[in-house]
This record gives structure tokens, C-alpha cells and sequence, in this order.
């Protein structure tokens, strides 16, 4: 269970982490500056188990990988948006940061609104409006992607298996 | 039915023979590239892999371009595991600088980036190769640390949207940069999300390969996955002193399908500028006139190559940036500085009283080399005008192209060419 901090459409990556903090790497660096640009008591009051949502065009601009991986350490349980620019997108699977699509669940969830997820089966409730939603499953290429723990480990199976 | 230029090259490098829209797919890679931000994330997630060896040391491009020549200690540490991991692995496309320039403009011009190649890069303007012909897309560094390793993509296939120019009569001063501006402007920041943007017509056939870069560059701006050119004689021409290995061309089928088909006339295309904080703001140049301006820099991938520079001299050959604005040249490459600086390019900036820089990104990203306090208003040739993007939260980017750029220079206020010429 957590908060819900919202945000608007078109996200891009250079809010999620500026590139004037990208003479560095470490999670928890990125994670200090995650959101800045867009709202400054973020990054210092995030709690883990919030919740990140997005509107449309979630994650746009940059390929910086910094971006999922600053959200991540967070410590934020998923991000729902109603949809995901696609190097994000791509991103946020490989490195094992949980993504749900989910536009009602967008437009139902208020900022400050106290939210549970289940992502195993991508079912959101809204605890403080006692409302419901059903995220959109993910491709069956995506679920093994995302139930190997990333591409790494991924492709190492594979690579195994062959 | 018949397949889109960016359908058969993903088929081919899938090993298929054909492949529809909405397919997964793994895909040989004939490049894989990373830069001096994105390239150590790759190179610690590729040791993860537990591999002593790239796939091909002939198919990575390392390029320590982003905050080079380096800003500071930690930047630095970046290009160190940079330079360590290409001479680990020889690296056969890996520059210092001095022979650095910005990667998206690097590659094609050394023949890196040829037709029919299926190219990912970790940077999302990989998708500027689309301009001679190929599959380029960005992707992260732990996709690019797979290819790294793996020599393979997998990649879902995109719808392709088809852009048909036509006509020739382009109104004076109009680049590709003004073409890609006015796209975003109608189909928005995901007009084009997870699609092949197609551009094709006799007004894409009238563009230089420098215009085309710019159009293919900025497919990003729009969402897409890679954004795409067919070759033509150009392109041949362009690639003939360049291309170092041997080369396919695919064209689209008469019978291909598509998402979506758009039709413009060229001459119906003023010169743009994108308002903050969204590429996809973009209005007519009459519509910004006025604006005051404290900065403005004519350079990165999208606008730092020749002819961009030749645009922006004919503009301000005899005369002098106004007392208010600190104008920034920044060249794509040596050579473009070299070929810039012999045509006498480099002269007119100083007479002018601009800052002529050597080959980075830079300020594009607000990494260094011009940098905008709070308040401050940037005109600027590069991609993006996000929140922040170049500075200061507070800050402002405008962006157009090279002769507006200059021209406002000028003036010291959003300016069409002809109000100082």
C-alpha cells in the first residue's frame, strides 16, 4: 500500500532525471534528484510503496536508462500511466521496474489517494475512493521477460537453454 | 501484399521472409552504439553477462560525446570506462577527441551507418541513420548491453505512417528541420508512438542529406521507432567516398500498407519554431517574431553539419550578433569544423561575435558548454525543449532551425531571415 503521486502527459525522461545529474550512476544518487524538475518534495518524500502516475506519453525524450533505474530506487512500487513513450517502456522491463498500463486507473486515482497493487494479476485498488481497476496485461513475449527479472537474466536463460 | 522499406529490413536481418506489423522479432544487428552517458550503464550490465567477448568489435561504435571534452571528475570517470572497455575489447569504432564529434553526425559521415542495416543505439537519436536508408532506433543500455553481447535485437514491428511531400517549391530559408517541426506540430509528441515514420515525394527528394538527417533525427520527437528515407541518388552519391563495406537498398512496395498516410505541399511549410516545453508547439516564425532571446546555439545532431553552418554564415556574413544575445557555434564533427573553418565559416561567426566551440552535445542536454540560468530564453537548432532541458527549470527553449537561429541573432528577438537581410 502507498501514496499516489500524479503527474500530467508527456512525462519526459529529462524530468524524471535531468542530465545535469548524469555524470553518474549510482541508483541512490539518481533516486536523490528523481522527478525534480516537475515537483521538488518528491524525491525527499517518497515513500516505498507509492505509486507513480503518469497520463499519456509516459517516459518520452531520452534513452536514458537513468530515468527507470532513479524511479526504481525510489523505492516506488510501479508506475501506471495510460501510455508509455516506447524506449521507456522497453527500459523500465529490462531492468525490472514494474510498468502497468491502465488509463482508468489514471483518471480514478487522485494525487495523495492511498493505492494497492497486485502485480501479478495488474489489479489496482484505490483504497481511499473504494474503486477498482483492471491493468492491461502485458504481451506473453513481456510476461517472460518480466517473470525472468529483466533481459540479462533473460538472455542468459536463453542462452543456456541453447 | 507488399512490404514498407522498414518492414524488409527487418525481415531480412530476421532471417524471414516476410514480416506484419505488431510481429516480435529478433534481429542481427550490423551496428550497436553508445556514448559517454549511456555506455557505461551498458558496459556494467554487459559484464553482468559474464562474456569475454563483444559479438564483433567491427560492429560497436563508442562515442564519448555527451560531456566531452570533460566537464568534471565524474564525467570523466564516465569516459574512462569508456576508453578502458574499447581498448578491452578493440573496439575498432572508437574516437578520442580531437577526432570525436557528436555521434549522430560522426557515424554517417565516416560510412559508419549504411542502407539496409538494422542499427540500435543507446540514445534516442539513433533513429537519424533512417536518412540513409536504415532500421536505427534507440534503445537503453541494458538493450544495447544485449547486442552488445549477443549480435540481436528483438524488436516488435512497427506500423509504418507514411509522410508524402509534394511539390519543390519550398518557400526561401526552409530546411528538413522545419518539415520534422511542422509533422510533430500536427500529430503531436506521440503522433507517431511505437510507428516507422516514412518520408517520401518529390519534396524529400529535393532535400540534402544534411536536411534529411535533421528530418530522420527528430522521429523521437514524435514517439516513433526510427523514422526512414529510401536511398536515392543522393544517397549513393553521399555514401560512394563513405560507405567502408558493402550495402543493401530496399525501397517500399507500390503495395505496401500503411497506419496512416499524410499529404503536405511544401510550399504550404513556413519556417517553424517550437515553442516550450513540447517539440510538437511548433507555430510559423511570424508567430514567434518578437520573442527576446538570451541565448542561441546552432549546432547538435539535429543541426550541426555543413550546410547548417553554410545557412547560418550566409545569414550573418557582415554583421553582428546583437549586444544581448551570447550566440554558440558548435560543429557535429573535425571534419564539418575543418571543412567549415577552410570555407571561412568560422570567420564570419567571430566577426560576428559568436562562440565557435569544438564538436560536443553540450548545451543540447544542459550538460556544459552553455548552460541557461533561471529566466533565461535559449533559441536553439537542437531537438528538445523539455522542462529544464537546457538549465535552469526555470529556463526556456525555443527551437528552430539554422536560419532562424541566425537571423534572431541578429536581432536579438525571434526573427524571420528577411528582417535582416
Amino acid at each position: 500500500m502507498g501514496k499516489a503521486w500524479k503527474f500530467g502527459n508527456d512525462i519526459d525522461t529529462d524530468v524524471i532525471i535531468p542530465a545535469r545529474y548524469l555524470n553518474q550512476t549510482t541508483p541512490e544518487f539518481l533516486a536523490a534528484h528523481c522527478m525534480e524538475d516537475a515537483d521538488m518534495a518528491f524525491a525527499k518524500e517518497v515513500q516505498p510503496g507509492d505509486v507513480i502516475i503518469g497520463g499519456k506519453n509516459f517516459g518520452c525524450g531520452s534513452s536514458r536508462e537513468h530515468a527507470p533505474i532513479a524511479i526504481k530506487a525510489s523505492m516506488v512500487k510501479a508506475v501506471i500511466a495510460e501510455s508509455y513513450a516506447r524506449i521507456f517502456y522497453r527500459n523500465a522491463l529490462n531492468i525490472g521496474l514494474p510498468i502497468l498500463e491502465c488509463p482508468e486507473a489514471v483518471s480514478g486515482i487522485a494525487a495523495g489517494d492511498e493505492i494497492q497493487i497486485d502485480l501479478e494479476t495488474g489489479k489496482i485498488d484505490n483504497l481511499t475512493q473504494n474503486t477498482t481497476f483492471q491493468a492491461r496485461p502485458f504481451p506473453p513475449f513481456m510476461q517472460e521477460l518480466i517473470k525472468a527479472g529483466g533481459l540479462i537474466p533473460y538472455v542468459q536463460r536463453r542462452k543456456k537453454d541453447a | 501484399m507488399g512490404m514498407t522499406i522498414t518492414e524488409k529490413i527487418l525481415a531480412s536481418h530476421a532471417g524471414l521472409d516476410e514480416v506484419v506489423p505488431g510481429q516480435l522479432i529478433s534481429a542481427k544487428l550490423d551496428l550497436a552504439l553508445a556514448n559517454d552517458i549511456t555506455g557505461p550503464v551498458a558496459i556494467s550490465e554487459f559484464e553482468k553477462f559474464g562474456m569475454d567477448k563483444v559479438f564483433d568489435s567491427k560492429k560497436i561504435a563508442l562515442v564519448p560525446d555527451h560531456f566531452t571534452p570533460n566537464k568534471d571528475i565524474a564525467s570523466a570517470e564516465l569516459s574512462k570506462a569508456l576508453r578502458t572497455f574499447a581498448r578491452k575489447h578493440q573496439i575498432e569504432h572508437y574516437w578520442e577527441q580531437g577526432r570525436v564529434g557528436i555521434e549522430h553526425c560522426l557515424l554517417p559521415e565516416q560510412g559508419i551507418t549504411l542502407p539496409g542495416d538494422v542499427i540500435i543505439g543507446a540514445d534516442s537519436h539513433t533513429c537519424t541513420y533512417g536518412a540513409v536508408g536504415a532500421f536505427a532506433t534507440g534503445v537503453g543500455s541494458t538493450d544495447l548491453a544485449a547486442g552488445m553481447a549477443t549480435g540481436e535485437a528483438w524488436f516488435r514491428v512497427p506500423e509504418t505512417i507514411k509522410f508524402v511531400f509534394n511539390g519543390t517549391d519550398y518557400q526561401p530559408w526552409v530546411s528538413g528541420k522545419d518539415l520534422i517541426l511542422y509533422i510533430i506540430g500536427k500529430i503531436g509528441v506521440d503522433g507517431a508512438r511505437y510507428c516507422a515514420m516514412e518520408f517520401t515525394g518529390a519534396g524529400i527528394e529535393a532535400l540534402s542529406m544534411d536536411s534529411r538527417f535533421s528530418m530522420c533525427n527528430m522521429a523521437i520527437e514524435a514517439g516513433a521507432k526510427n523514422g526512414i528515407i529510401a536511398p536515392d541518388e543522393k544517397t549513393l552519391s553521399y555514401l560512394e567516398s563513405r560507405a567502408g563495406r558493402p550495402y543493401k537498398v530496399y525501397t517500399s512496395d507500390a503495395d505496401a500498407s500503411y497506419r496512416d498516410v499524410f499529404e503536405f505541399n511544401v510550399s504550404d511549410i513556413p519556417l517553424q519554431v517550437a515553442f516550450p516545453h513540447l517539440p510538437e508547439n511548433a507555430k510559423s516564425v511570424q508567430e514567434a517574431a518578437g520573442i527576446k532571446i538570451d541565448q542561441i546555439v546552432i549546432g547538435s545532431c539535429t543541426n550541426g553539419r555543413l550546410e547548417d553552418l553554410r545557412v547560418a554564415a550566409q545569414i550573418l556574413r557582415g554583421k553582428k550578433v546583437h549586444s544581448d544575445i551570447r550566440l554558440i557555434v558548435i560543429p557535429g564533427t573535425q571534419q564539418i569544423y575543418k571543412d567549415a573553418m577552410k570555407e571561412g565559416l568560422f570567420d564570419i561567426f567571430i566577426d560576428a561575435g559568436a562562440v565557435v566551440s569544438t564538436p560536443t552535445c553540450g548545451p543540447c542536454l544542459g550538460g556544459h558548454m552553455g548552460i541557461l540560468a533561471k529566466g533565461e530564453r535559449a533559441l536553439s537548432t537542437t531537438n528538445r525543449n523539455f522542462v529544464g532541458r537546457m538549465g535552469h527549470p526555470e529556463s526556456e527553449v525555443y527551437l528552430c532551425g539554422p536560419a532562424v537561429a541566425a537571423a534572431s541573432s541578429v536581432k536579438g528577438e525571434i526573427s524571420h531571415p528577411e528582417e535582416v537581410l
